[in-house]
Parts: C-alpha cells; structure tokens; sequence
C-alpha cells in the first residue's frame, strides 16, 4: 500500500518552499520505486516548522519532520522517511508538540489535517454536522444559538454576532445578503487566509446556516486580491459544494436556496470596514458610509445584510455541531469562545495558535512563541493591527480579553500580535501609522485624509528635533481631533498607536538622532 | 466636447458580454480587463462607462481609488515588497533597499529591462516569516537582501 505524505499548501508553507519539497519527495521516491501518495493539505500553524512533512506510519499515526527543505529530501529519504523512521527532524505526532497539544482548536479543528478542498475528507471529519443541526431548526433558534454562544465579531468590533443576525432576521422577507469579510488587511494577521486555505468549506458552511437562518439566499465573500491562494481554494470548495447539492437552489435537499461568489477586492485596506467593502461589492470608489442605517437594515444594494468576518462566520458550524453552551465554556469574561491568535514579527516560533480567551501576552510571546527570533529582548508588541496600541513589558501580563485590552487603551482586533525587539525606533512606528493612514484613507472624512498627512509631518519635526514640546502637544491635540472626528475606524483609531508610542516610549521622541 | 471614438475591442466585448446581468460589476470586469490586458487602458474607460450606463468619471474614479488597478502595463513580472509592522520588525527595509538598488528604481517604477515592476505592499499575509516578498502569484519569507537576489535572478529568465 501506498504510504501517505502531507505536505502543506499553505501560502507561508510555499512561502518557505513547500511546493519544492513536494517535487523533491515525488522524486526520491520514483528514483527508489517507493510507493507513496502525497496530500497537500493546509498548515498546522507552525509557520517556524514549514516546509513540515507529515508520514503515515503503519499504525495509521501521524509523523511530522519539520523543517525540511527540498535540498534536505534525498538524505532524509535514505534514513527512512517512507517508514516514519528516526532522524533529527523527526518531531512525532503533531499533536504530542506542547506548542500543539495546549490549544484549543475549535474554529481551526480541520485546518492542516483534510485536504481543503475534499468534500469527502470534510464530511469525514465533521463537516456539514452543523449545517445539518440547523436545517431542523427555525431561524430564531439558529440565531438564538449563536447569540447564547456569547460570539463576538472576530474581525476587531467585537460585536454580538447573534444580535447582528437577530436584526436581519427581523427585517421584513425580500433580497438579503450574507456577506463575509475576507479583506484580512491588518499587518500580522493572518488567520482569515489560512483558514480559507485550510479548511475553506468551514467558512462556507458558517455563510450558509447564516443565510439559512435570517433568510438570505446569496452570499459574497470579498477577499482582498492580495490571497491568490486563498481564492483558488475558495472557488474549488464552492464548486465542491455546489456539485453536492450543498450550496445552489435546493440546499441539502431543504428546499431552500443559498450560493455562495468569490468577488475579489482590488488593494484597498479601507474595505475591511463593513461600510466601504459594501460600496466596493456595488462597483464604486470604496468610500465608507455615514451610519446609520446599519448594514443589518439597509446593506448590500440597499437590503438587509448580515456582514462578518471569516473567523465569525467560520466558527458558526462548530457552535452548531457542538451547541451554544460548549463553545461558551471556553473564554473569559465577557469574550466567549476561542480566538485563533497570530505570532508574527520579531518570534521565534511564530505561526497561529488557537486558544481560550484569557491567555496573557506574555505566555504567547515566551511558551508559544519562544521570545524574540533575533535574541533581543523583546521591547514593544503591536496588537491587533495596524490601528493596535503599542504595548511595553510592563503590560505583558494583560489578559487577551476585549474587556482588558480596551482598559488599558489597547485592542484585540483580529488577534494579530506583532513583536518588536530592542531595535525598534518607536518614532518612526509612530510616524508608519500616520502614513499607512494617509495612504489608506478613502478621503471621505478631513480628520482621515488631512490629519494623517499633518501627523507625518508634525513627527518628522519632533524626530528632527524642532521645538519637541510644542509639537507633542501637536500631535495630542491632532490624534485627539482625528479619534473623534472621523467617520470610521481608520482615522479614528490611528491615534491608538501613535499616542501609545509617545506614552510608554517617550525616550525615542526626545532624543537626537 | 469631443466624445473619444470607442474602440472595438472583441476582448473587452466578450468581458462585458460575460458580466452582463452580474450585480454590482464593475470591479470584477475590471479585474478581467487588467488580466487581459495587463492593465486597463484609458481607451478602455468609455466602452466600460457606455456600457454599464455610468460616466467615464465614474468609471474612472473607480480605477483610481485602488491601489492595485494600473493605467499603464508593468513590467513582465510584479515584485511586491512588504512594507507592514510585522516585516518592519524584521528588517525589511534592508530589502527594499535592496529591492530599490537592484532594479534601479523607487515604488511604482518598472526596471529599465522591463523585466520587473516594483511595488509596495501592506501585508501579504506572511506576517510570521516576515520579511516578505511577492513576485506575481509566488509568495516568498524570510526574505534577507541575498535570497532576494536568488528570487529575481530565477524570475528573470521567466
């Protein structure tokens, strides 16, 4: 029998030379006449290990070898890979790795194991169980059951899914929409993507009970076009379900119509605010919109939408599969359920772990991600996107809570954490956000489109030197007006990282350079 | 006012043609337009703006909010440099640099060979091999000013 061999298709794995190592373990093993099938799966999340290869051994166990690079192949080959044999590299079970076995993956539970764009291997691993649980229920009592889940929006808001849902439900029957937000722009985040690599029915599945429970019979997901990948999965995986009678005008058989379309955005990060994706799904300049009307009451071409992130709506399956109050247990206070959070930056082990709400940043940076990659101390932590607060050491200790994070004036967002070590100029952190604004904004609002530009200028004369005083008092009163002047998220919280940087690091806007 | 003549252009016809009766079209005609094309003409804008019964300053508008539409086509392949927080942390500016030097230009620019075009990027998703690079559709991590000079040295001859 052939031996099974899985090697990654994530983009960070082929970033690393995944793709390689496949060909390489295709060749060794046609020069030795091995028998093997190699499955190209999604990431285990141990961005540190790719390329990772995992080989079936004859009890049916996973065997992981990490990292290998194809120039590696051949000699690891001759030590006996095919039969799981020891070498170096040889990890053992996935889920043995300590960094593995303390997450708790609910959302990311298939991602790195199935062939994403399988139906068969999705079936075989629980997929469709909560689609099938919710096609017996009636849309209040889908909705009610996200709602008593206690999830929250994953894209940063944080706001009740259940309550958004509630709202379209409650709208009078026509045209609605389900939308997902899949424009993932933040700088360290990068769960959305992996997911829609991974495990992309998961997503469709959560889009479908959505559009099933308030009524909606089409769904888009906006993907920014930055994710080829993610797009190719996105489109076999919709045609996979198509083809099966899972998605089209008869969903399994329930006489109700959903479908889902892949719509590809165009290098905006703006479009990651609900308002201005909507106006860039109708075919215009993505320019965000005055609320209200929320997008719940009049969205998508005007009608009832429900818009969510792809872990939202990707983590709806398992809250149905497994019931409200399961996934309830996990978390803290008023953040329920499990966040998939994102090492990147100065890390050892970056990658994406999957964990309860509650865990403090200090544990993700030094048990998971091993401290900083260049053995530096780690001096400052970005979280949660490009809009995060910069946080110091002394608040390493906070607890990854919405609640926490917006008492010390900082945010979860999407679960992205950035990681700085001692090199890091926090000027010039400050003056990249005032940039990224002015380059970003949509122009709509003056506080966004002007203010960031001043914000460069009046940082550059503070690194300069000229008249430091007078013109930190600028820049306060500059953030000040842009936090509560602006129309959405962008020029509203850019002041979070600027004015943090001038807070817990003010030695680097004081100093001669 | 002189009206530009529309072009008859069978490519762009079978786009329009394919998309007609999509909702909200103009962002995925214009996507397969640049496919084709490499890039979306200002030729193009009136037979597009006729044909979904908008203006050509609509139209447009549309191309020039985003960042990825171009008006003019690139060079043979397009190399995205990272430029986010998380490459920050990494050093990527070493790699731009880099980048900058080798092809002897800035962002926006297409090197004199015409082989590459170089453009900035905010986040490709790679944020745990940072620092990253793109060229076309193949992602690149850790990559240091050396492996850069690896990646464009393979994508030249392509």
């Amino acid at each position: 029998m052939a031996t099974r061999i899985y090697v990654s298709r994530d983009a960070a794995a082929q970033a690393l030379g995944a793709d390689e190592t496949a060909a390489a373990l295709q060749v060794a093993a046609a020069a030795r006449g091995s028998n093997i099938t190699l499955k190209r799966v999604g990431s285990r999340g141990m961005v540190w290990l790719e390329p990772l290869v995992e080989v079936e051994d004859e009890s049916g166990q996973r065997i992981a070898y990490g990292p290998m690079p194809a120039e590696r192949v051949p000699e690891l080959v001759k030590a006996g890979l095919f039969t799981a044999a020891p070498h170096e590299l040889r990890l053992g079970r996935v889920e043995d790795l300590p960094w593995f076995a303390k997450q708790q993956r609910l959302t990311f539970a298939r991602v790195g194991i199935i062939d994403p764009v399988d139906l068969d291997d999705y079936l075989a691993h629980g997929g469709y169980a909560g689609l099938k649980r919710a096609l017996g229920m009636s849309g209040a009592e889908v909705v009610q059951e996200v709602q008593d889940s206690g999830l929250r929006g994953r894209g940063g808001a944080a706001f009740p899914t259940g309550i958004k849902w509630r709202t379209v439900l409650e709208q009078p029957a026509g045209q609605k929409y389900v939308v997902c937000n899949a424009d993932e722009g933040d700088s360290g985040t990068f769960s959305d993507r992996m997911l829609m690599e991974g495990d992309p029915l998961c997503l469709i599945e959560g889009m479908t009970i959505a559009g099933i429970a308030v009524g909606a019979t089409q769904g888009y997901i906006y993907l920014r076009c930055e994710y080829p990948h993610a797009g190719h999965a996105l489109r076999s995986a919709i045609e996979a379900a198509r083809a099966r009678g899972f998605l089209g005008s008869d969903v399994c058989g329930s006489g109700r119509a959903f479908d889902v379309e892949v719509r590809m955005g165009a290098g905006a990060y703006i479009c990651g605010e609900e308002t201005s994706l909507l106006e860039s799904l109708e075919g215009k300049r993505a320019e965000v919109r005055f609320r209200p009307p929320l997008p719940a009451i009049k969205g998508l071409f005007g009608q009832p939408t429900i818009i969510n992130n792809v872990i939202s709506l990707a983590s709806v399956p398992v809250i149905l599969e497994r019931g409200a109050g399961f996934y309830r247990d996990f978390g803290m206070g008023r953040s329920r359920g499990t966040l998939p959070i994102q090492l990147a930056g100065n890390l050892k082990r970056g990658g994406l772990v999957e964990l309860a709400f509650g865990v403090t940043l200090r544990e993700l940076l030094y048990d998971f991600g091993a401290g900083s990659a260049s053995g530096r101390p780690i001096r400052a932590v970005q979280v949660g996107g490009p809009l995060g607060a910069y946080l110091p050491e002394s608040q390493f200790d906070t607890p990854l809570d919405y609640e926490a994070f917006t008492a010390i004036g900082a945010l979860v967002g999407h679960g992205g954490i950035v990681a700085f070590d001692d090199t890091v100029d926090m000027a010039r952190m400050a003056r990249y956000a005032m940039e990224f604004c002015a380059i970003e904004s949509c122009g709509k609002c003056t506080p966004c489109r002007i203010g960031s530009t001043r914000g460069v200028e009046v940082i550059d004369r503070i690194m300069q030197g000229e008249a430091r005083q007078a013109n930190l008092a600028q820049l306060e009163s500059l953030c000040d007006t842009m936090q509560h002047g602006s129309l959405c998220g962008l020029g509203g919280m850019t002041p979070f990282p600027v004015m943090s940087a001038v807070k817990h690091f003010p030695g680097d806007f004081s100093r001669d350079r | 006012m002189a009206v530009p003549e529309l072009e008859n252009d069978s490519t762009l016809e079978k786009i329009l043609a394919e998309h007609a009766g999509m909702a909200g079209p103009l962002l995925p005609i214009l996507h397969a337009v640049q496919e084709s094309y490499g890039c979306i003409a200002p030729g193009k804008v009136a037979r597009i703006a006729n044909a979904l019964n908008l203006s050509r300053a609509e139209v447009h508008g549309v191309i020039s909010f985003y960042h990825y539409f171009r008006q003019h086509a690139p060079g043979r392949h397009v190399l995205q440099v990272c430029r986010a927080e998380a490459c920050q942390a990494m050093q990527c500016e070493q790699t731009e640099q880099h980048a900058k030097r080798q092809l002897g230009v800035d962002y926006g620019g297409t090197s004199p060979d015409g082989v590459f075009t170089l453009e900035a990027a905010y986040c490709l998703g790679n944020c745990a091999a940072a620092p990253t690079v793109m060229v076309d559709e193949k992602l690149y991590g850790r990559v240091t000013p050396q492996r850069l000079e690896a990646i464009l040295a393979d994508w030249r001859n392509r």
